[in-house]
Parts: C-alpha cells; structure tokens; sequence
C-alpha cells in the first residue's frame, strides 16, 4: 500500500491511480493473488497426470505427466464415478428448479400483494435465515430417518427446495424491476395471481432468477456434511462424499485420488464460467443489500 | 398458513356485505388473500418441517440418552454438565477459536488491500474477478485433498522451504502446522469472496464525496480513513458476520484432511484440528450419540449468536445509527436503498 497517490480520476479513490510506477506495483500484486488462487488447481492437473512416486520426489516435479487418461480411467474402475456424478447431477438440477420456483412464486407475493401478516411472515423469514444449519443436523437426520428417506435422494433435494435467502433476494429484485403498471395492464386483461406470475414476474426475473440459480446449484454440488450423514448406503452416495470415500481407502495412491477430485470438479468450473458475469456481477449486489 | 390466517380477515369482509351479493364489492375479500398466501406456503411448510420441528425436537433430544436405536434415556440438564466436563469439547472449542482467528483476520485485511487495488485497476476487471472468485466456489472435499499433499512431509510447502534452506514444517503433525493449514486453505478460500463484496462497497461510495473531500483539502490518507472507511462498515460488517458464523462451523477441511477408515476421524495429532462441527459430527455419527450430539448443536448455536452480536457491536462502531440485531441491520439496509 506504499503506493498511496491522491486521487485524480472520477473513480475517486486514493490508491495507485497516479504515477506508471505505482500502477505497475497494483498490477502485481493483483497478477500474485491471481496466481496464488489458481495455483492449486494446477498443481491438482499435475497430480492427476503423474504417478505417485513423482509426488514424493525432491526436488518436486512441476510440470504435467502423461498419466492423465490411466488415472482417470483408474477411478472409473474403482468407483461407480458416474453413479454418483449422477446423483449428484439429479440433486443439483431438480433442487435448484424447486428453489427457483419456490423462491420466485414466494417472492413475487411478498413483493407485490397485500395478505394479512404479511409483515410477521417475513419477518420470520429473514429469523430464519439466521439459524445455523449445523444446530438441526442431529434431529434432521432422525426427522429424515422415521420418514424413511435417509439414504434416498429426496433427503438431499426436498429440504432445501424452498429458502430464506432466496425469497429475499427474489423480492427486492421484484421490487425494483416489476413495475406496478404492468401487472395492472395484466389484470385489466383478466389474469389472476398464477397467471401474472407466470407470463409477467417469471420473465422479468430472469437475471436475478440466472444469479439465484448458479449460487443453488453451487451450493448443492459441493455440499459434504449433509450428504455425508444422511446417504447411509455407501453404495449411493454424491461426487463429494464418494471423493471423500476415495481419500480415505486409496491415500496412498495419490494420483488416483487426484484424478478423482479433477474429475469432480471439472464440472462444476464449467457450469461457473459460462454463468460468472451474472453471477459475480449479483453477488456483490447481494452483499451490498444484506 | 392459509387455512390459519383466512378467518381472521373473513368476518370483517362478510358485514360489510349486504345480504343476497354473490361478489364482494369491497376488493380485501377473502378469496383475494388466498393465492399470495398459497405461494408463500412451500416455504413454511417445508421449514415447518425440517427446520422448526427437528429444532424443538433437538431441545427434546439434548436431555435425552440415545444411541438411535434403542430406548431413550432421559438424563435432563446432566446431559451438558457432562458436556462442559469434556476436555475434548472444550479443546475443539478452543482449536476452532485460534483457527477462526488466524484465519479471519489476516482473510479481511487481505481482502480489503485486493479490494483497494482491484479498484484503482480498470483493465482486465472481469478477469481478475473471475480468477479470484473460483477458490470459493470449487468443492471443499477435492481442493482440501490437494492442499494435503501440498501440506504433507514430503510435500511441496516443505520442498519449496528446503528450496530457500529452511527446515520442513509439520503442517500436518504439530499444533501449530495443523491450525496453520487449515487457516491458510480458509484464508485462500474466501479471500476473494471478500474482496469482491468490499470492491462492491467502495463502488457504491457516490464519487461526490470524494470531491467534497477534495476541495474541504482532505489528503489520501483522510480520505481513505474519514471518508472510505466508514462507508464500507456496513460492507465489513457483512463480511465480518458472515465469516464469523462461518468460521465457527469448520468441518470439511479438518475432517477431509485427518479422516481414517476407522471410527471417522480424530482431528490430527494431539487432536489440534478438532474443531466443534467435526466433534459433533463424531460423537452424534460415528459414536451414535445423538443426545450429546444435539446438546452440542445448542452450545454452538450460543457461542455463534453471542459472537454474532459482539461482532455487530464492534464493528457497528459508535455511530448513532447503530443498532444491534436483525431489525438495525434491516433499517441500515433501508437507509442504504434510499441513498
């Protein structure tokens, strides 16, 4: 930060808008954080690609080795990968269309018509909201367990098909950005509350629908703890609780392990770069509104 | 919900109808309320059921023996006498405190150096955010089994040391290596996170209080502490509050990293990444007792709702608009929109 100027520009803020020196110094630093967040994934390419005497090599090799297709095809034959890439995929895609829809519909009443306690039942809401996920997982999963569902998929999507945050969000996005005149236009040609949903709310939604909708599916791909306690058949389980399985059986065979954990988060960073200008873009404005 | 709250409104809706109308002539009757109230409904309904229920049965559960199977034993306030006589719990407590400590401090101040620099930094911002944003949104499980073997004795933190002629570290057998690792996989998690949610927060700051600032003489370094400063509280106490209810529920990375095919795990070495999450999940999962489990759950729902507000408190400041808890929050929020 020794490269405090006073402002000039209209971006307004004191820090390195002034001399090439320090604007180099900025550039750096940033180039460094880069590397420091991406290095690990690297490092995991290189893991995957080379055989497990390279890794207790000194010095380290740096580079990628021609394993990459063995290892993979190694964790193919070791675990049923594509059993629980598909559990996986079922929970993340069907949860995150029941939260979209929860979410959206739920908003869309909060943000645009008047029922009584309305103020009480989002105000219990956002309570909600605040309650940490680790307090209930001992009775949830008893609750899961006397419905019979422990073990079965519905324990990982039907839970969280409906949340707080997202209500929250959907309706001060609905609040800003449906205006009033449209949804009377709506009622004039005689549509009803599902109806105005439907064909008015829903498409205007779509940006914060697009946010809300990455940020789910995130949070259901990677969740560990609740499918770690809840899926007691080792046998179905999700891509992270089977990578876990894998660490735990074959840690001495690290390129399997690490073609393993390539394997499942390879598609997780797609579905994340083809939707990140939205995403980051409505996270920061969701901080911003918290 | 609907079925709840519909009679309350009805009565006032029918007197004012004559006799003989089919349709109310006054908009707010009850067949109105009906659709919003039904779309509100899966919500409550879903948190009526796996939220609030297994809440109060947790309370139920906490003065209970049980191992799951068999018959309940009810043991009532002894359940957390014994509780807070285990020095393991109280070593877990502890452990998650100097983890969440040396990871959350240095994760902030980091955070707001990035959010300075990315600010001042017009090219390439999008690819800088991207790139700083995916440690955050990768799989816990896959990167902490990568950090382990850059952490393991033979691995490419202690080689990278030899490099430079240091001895190798424990990172994964002493007390300090341990808390050490897995704050340094929180720090390279959520720094960017932060950054980019401080980066929003400086953008917001209306450009004319900087030329306010400017022409009252402000020099950089007033600027950045009378001016920056306090209007990103609101965007720091986010981020403290948020890192603070995150930081006390760590489990993925100390479980993944000392997991054993065992009875689960035992936190590493001398148990110095047993943090309370992962003692939780033993006792309740792996030992079956889900009354100690459930006790558990409450005194760490305690601790996180007592730091929640001191942090609230701290970094709120003494500012006239503060106002502690979910209301103030709200109100500042509101305040926030009208700017």
């Amino acid at each position: 930060m020794a490269a405090e100027q006073r402002s000039t520009g209209s971006a307004g803020l004191a820090v390195g808008s002034g001399s090439r020196l320090s604007r180099t110094c900025v550039r750096a630093v940033l180039l460094l954080g880069v590397l420091v967040s991406l290095f690990p994934f690297y490092w995991l390419v290189v893991l995957a690609s080379g055989t497990t005497q390279d890794i207790y090599r000194y010095p380290p090799k740096l580079v990628p080795g021609p394993h990459l297709l063995d290892n993979m095809g190694r964790v193919l034959d070791t675990v049923d990968f594509f059993g629980s890439l598909f559990n996986t995929v079922v929970v993340a895609v069907l949860g995150t269309v029941l939260v979209l829809f929860f979410d959206s519909l739920a908003a869309f009443a909060f943000a645009k018509y008047e029922f009584p306690a309305k103020k009480f039942l989002f105000g219990m809401l956002l309570v909600t909201y605040m309650i940490p996920a680790q307090l209930s997982l001992v009775p949830q999963f008893v609750t899961m367990a006397e419905f019979g569902w422990a073990g079965s998929l519905k324990a990982l999507i039907i839970p969280s098909a409906a949340n707080a945050f997202g209500i929250f969000w959907m309706r001060q996005y609905a609040q800003n950005s449906l205006p009033d005149e449209l949804l009377d236009a709506g009622r004039i040609d005689g549509a009803g509350f599902f109806r105005l949903y439907w064909t008015v709310a829903l498409p205007l939604f779509r940006p914060a629908l697009a946010f809300l909708g990455i940020f789910t599916f995130i949070g259901l791909w990677n969740d560990y703890i609740w499918p770690l306690v809840v899926m007691i058949d080792p046998d179905k389980v999700t891509l992270q609780v089977a990578l876990a399985n894998l660490n735990i059986l074959y840690n001495t065979d690290y390129s399997l392990v690490m073609a393993g954990a390539l394997m499942s988060v390879i598609p997780l960073i797609v579905v994340f770069l083809v939707g990140a200008r939205h995403f980051l873009r409505d996270l920061a404005a969701g901080a911003m509104k918290m | 919900m609907a079925t709840v709250l519909d009679p309350a409104d009805a009565p006032a809706a029918n007197e004012k109808q004559p006799a003989g109308r089919t349709k109310p002539t006054t908009p707010g009757g009850r067949r109105r309320h009906f659709p919003p109230l039904l779309a509100i409904s899966p919500f409550y309904v879903l948190f009526a059921a796996f939220g609030a229920f297994p809440i109060v049965f947790s309370v139920y559960l906490s003065f209970q023996d049980w191992d799951g199977i068999g018959d309940m034993r009810y043991v009532g306030l002894k359940q957390y006498g014994w509780l807070l006589q285990d020095s393991v719990f109280w070593h877990s407590v502890l452990n998650t405190f100097e983890i969440w400590f040396l990871s959350t401090v240095p994760m902030l101040f980091l955070a707001l150096v990035l959010a300075f620099l990315l600010h001042s930094q017009v090219r390439f911002s999008g690819a800088y955010r991207v790139a700083y944003f995916i440690p955050n949104v990768t799989s816990m499980v896959a990167m902490t089994v990568v950090f382990g073997s850059v952490f393991a004795q033979a691995g490419l933190a202690n080689s990278a040391l030899r490099v430079i002629g240091l001895d190798g570290v424990g990172w994964l057998s002493s007390e300090w290596g341990i808390k050490s690792s897995v704050s340094l996989m929180i720090i390279w998690r959520w720094v960017g996170y932060n950054a980019l949610i401080f980066l929003a927060g400086l953008q917001a700051i209306p450009t004319e209080h900087f030329e306010a600032a400017r022409v009252d003489g402000a020099n950089s370094r007033q600027t950045l502490f009378r001016v920056v400063l306090p209007q990103l509280r609101p965007v720091v106490l986010f981020a403290a509050v948020t890192s603070t209810i995150n930081g006390l529920q760590i489990f993925t990375e100390s479980q993944v990293l000392f997991q054993s095919t065992d009875v689960g795990t035992t936190g590493g070495p001398g148990q110095e990444g047993m943090t309370i999450v992962l003692y939780l999940w033993q006792k309740a999962f792996k030992e079956h007792q889900f009354g100690y489990g459930a006790a558990m759950g409450w005194v760490l729902f305690a601790i996180i709702a007592v730091f929640t507000v001191i942090n609230w408190r701290l970094v709120a400041g003494s500012d006239d608009d503060r106002r502690p808890g979910i209301a103030g929050l709200l109100r500042r929020k509101g305040a926030r929109r009208g700017r």
